[in-house]
């Protein structure tokens, strides 16, 4: 097989590199949620399964677009996850790692499970009018819904790094992180801001999937792929890190683009599986990752 | 007519060295106790007359197909096939079928699982199950128990060359498939005049896909087609993305897309084609689903026409055949033939097999049974199918069923060759989608 030509290679690298960005959004809201409580959230794929089904059936019922929809996912799932922390994850806050893991996998099983039962096991799609249009820079082809996808991501990436950087309850999200028994010494609503944090992650996925449901079908099986998947990316850019989060979804983006047209379509999935095991061992807190003392 | 790769939902925690598994207790749970049910059912010696044996008046079909999963679409539209076939068959050959309905899954275990249920339930016959893997599994157990299985479609070639003696198959080879599509392609240059000077071949990387792409490579080499084939990109059956697959084939520029695929990846890959303002003189299937499917033309409109599929068909100049749609129609009446074109009519074909047979053997014996279909002789004019009489060869295959080339022209999958059956005239170079 020839080399591919260098458009060829450019055109995967961008698609590569847009897609990566919003699997770092997924990631990053997985990142920030074991970052700040030592949550391994095993539905979160499954979180972000119901948002495109949100997309999908906002768009299939009231001809909603995912973009417009996608403020509603972020309200009602932030909500959603609120609640489900207060009610239900809070109260596993001192069980065991492995207990709470097991927590988030019934969840994640019972949302997955209560799709199939409400809509089948049919794909569904969202079409909107700009579905197969695509932009030609040169011998760039860069489709439409990719691109305000990735802006929809950028802008959800650019609130949450302001939030956490500039806002009270932001700051006293991450003294949450550096210092919970400090945190509840000075008086900070700890719960409450637990569950701020959990309801926030699952807002990145609500964006996320509202922007990759343009994408890609959705089934009712598709959240252990995007679990896989965020587990993957956020291994490798460094686990609680925001930045080796979205550096990650960059890296696993465009390594199996370019994977597929460099040597096959098959080594996609085998190539960030293999980056994984390299970061791994080399880098074991992965790219961004801190060391633990 | 091929298998997909199941992918267990295995997750890692990422933490230390431990190493947690998605549902591991409950799946291994559920995993031994439908084993041990399995185990059960299979070494128990099934009694006589659960068989309906002695006389019984009713055949006790079972009836395996993928009706959930990644393939329902096809495993339901299969099944309207079955469902039409009781009362059609019992007023043309006034024997009795009862069907005892089971869903695969679209998975290989629940398959196997299944068929060793509804022998244990009774059923004397077994027909199915679409997919080639789902199919091999479902044919073990047939051969376990000395059950007879008619294959519905499923195009592996070894289903029917591993000496099996109790599965039968009214439904061409992979093999067959090709040789028939590659030639039906041969017409449709000869007959159009156009000539594509090279070819990128993509085919989804399953059982079907790979017996395909053998049999295609062995093939076109023989076949005198004007075109050099330039790359051959498989894919994943269960890909989201097919952006680099179809950013790869178009790099080739070659001039006609060979596509042996599924639905959902031709859904995505049509898209993605579009998307990348890729249009080849054709995309042409030498004899996959996919492209004439219902949902393939719901969710494409105009961009699904000026797909070629060289496949299987029913016949529709047969009175059976006729019979079959109106029958089709009354049970379904939202339903239109033409999008259940091989699914439901291969179905029923297999379940004609079976009924005729039942009404030769007089007997629901499963043993009586087999010689019955093994002595099987339908006249072409007596199939719905398109082809010649159903015989079964000494492993169990039908040799003659031929193919037609559709063209999906106004929201619907046309016959275009052989002139004889034609609805509609050949168009290729087909138009610019969009």
């Amino acid at each position: 097989m020839s080399l591919p030509s260098l458009s060829v290679i450019a055109n995967v690298a961008v698609s590569g590199a847009l897609t990566g960005t919003i699997y770092g959004l997924m990631a990053l809201g997985l990142s920030a949620i074991f970052g700040v409580m030592r949550l391994v959230n095993f539905a979160h794929g499954e979180l972000m399964t119901l948002a495109m089904y949100a997309a999908a059936l906002g768009f299939e019922r009231y001809a909603l677009d995912p973009f417009v929809c996608m403020p509603l996912a972020v309200v009602v799932l932030g909500g959603l996850a609120y609640l489900l922390h207060r009610g239900l994850i809070a109260r596993f806050e001192r069980r065991s790692t492995e207990a709470r893991m097991l927590l988030m996998l019934a969840l994640g099983t019972i949302i997955g499970n209560l799709l199939l039962l409400s809509f089948g096991p049919e794909a569904r799609s969202v079409q909107p009018a700009y579905a197969l249009d695509s932009l030609a820079w040169g011998p760039l082809l860069v489709d439409k819904s990719r691109i305000y996808a990735v802006l929809a991501a950028l802008a959800a990436t650019g609130g949450l790094v302001a939030f956490f950087r500039w806002t009270i309850m932001g700051k006293a999200v991450r003294a949450c992180a550096d210092n919970p028994l400090g945190a509840r010494v000075a008086g900070l609503p700890v719960a409450h801001l637990y569950a701020t944090t959990f309801a926030i992650g699952t807002a990145c996925v609500a964006v996320a999937g509202c922007a990759m449901s343009t994408l890609v079908d959705v089934t009712p099986s598709s959240g252990p792929a995007f679990t896989l998947l965020g587990f993957v990316i956020v291994i490798v850019g460094g686990l609680g890190s925001m930045v080796g989060a979205l550096l990650g979804g960059l890296l696993i983006g465009v390594s199996e683009a370019l994977a597929g047209v460099l040597f096959a379509p098959s080594a996609k999935t085998m190539v960030s599986f293999g980056l994984l095991i390299v970061v791994l061992l080399v880098r074991p807190h992965g790219l961004m990752g801190k060391a633990q003392a | 007519m091929g298998s997909v790769n199941h992918r267990p939902d295995r997750r890692t925690t990422g933490t230390n060295t431990s190493t947690t598994t998605r549902r591991t207790f409950g799946a291994a749970t559920l995993a031994t106790v439908a084993s041990s049910v399995a185990a059960s059912a299979a070494s128990s010696v099934l009694p006589r007359a659960a068989r309906g044996e002695g006389g019984a008046g009713k055949l006790k079909v079972g009836v395996l197909l993928p009706r959930s999963g990644l393939q329902s679409l096809i495993g339901q539209s299969c099944q309207k096939g079955a469902d039409v076939a009781p009362e059609l068959l019992r007023q043309r050959l006034g024997v009795e079928l009862e069907l005892m309905s089971a869903d695969t899954e679209s998975n290989v275990d629940t398959a196997r699982s299944r068929a060793e249920r509804l022998i244990e339930q009774g059923a004397t016959v077994l027909v199915g199950a679409f997919d080639s893997g789902h199919t091999a599994a479902i044919a073990q157990v047939a051969e376990q128990h000395g059950i007879p299985h008619i294959v519905n479609i499923a195009a592996a070639p070894q289903i029917t060359e591993q000496g099996n003696k109790f599965v039968f198959r009214n439904f061409p080879t992979a093999g067959e498939i090709g040789r028939n599509g590659l030639a039906l392609l041969g017409d449709i240059i000869r007959e159009s005049k156009a000539a594509p000077k090279t070819a990128v071949f993509m085919h989804v990387n399953d059982t079907f896909g790979q017996s395909m792409a053998k049999g295609i490579a062995a093939l076109l080499p023989k076949m005198s087609l004007p075109f050099k084939l330039l790359e051959t990109i498989p894919y994943d059956p269960a890909a989201k993305d097919l952006t680099v697959e179809v950013t790869r084939a178009k790099a080739t520029a070659a001039d006609l897309l060979l596509l042996v695929c599924r639905l959902n990846d031709a859904i995505i890959l049509r898209r993605e084609m579009i998307k990348q303002r890729w249009s080849p003189m054709g995309v042409v299937s030498p004899g996959s689903p996919g492209l004439y499917e219902e949902q393939f033309f719901k969710v494409l409109g105009k961009h699904a026409d000026g797909c070629f599929t060289n496949t299987v068909w029913f016949n529709p100049k047969n009175e059976i055949t006729q019979a079959f749609a109106a029958a089709f129609k009354k049970r379904f009446p939202k339903d239109d033939l033409s999008y259940h074109g091989i699914n439901a009519t291969y179905t029923f074909d297999a379940l004609l097999i079976a009924a005729d047979a039942f009404k030769r053997a007089k007997s629901t014996d499963p043993k009586a049974l087999a010689e019955a279909i093994r002595q099987t002789k339908i006249p072409a004019t007596e199939r719905v199918t398109f082809g010649g009489a159903i015989r079964f060869n000494p492993k169990g295959q039908v040799e003659d069923n031929q193919s037609v080339v559709l063209e999906n022209i106004g929201g619907k999958p046309r016959v275009v060759l052989p002139k004889g059956y034609a609805e509609a005239t050949l168009a290729f170079p087909a138009p610019k989608s969009g």
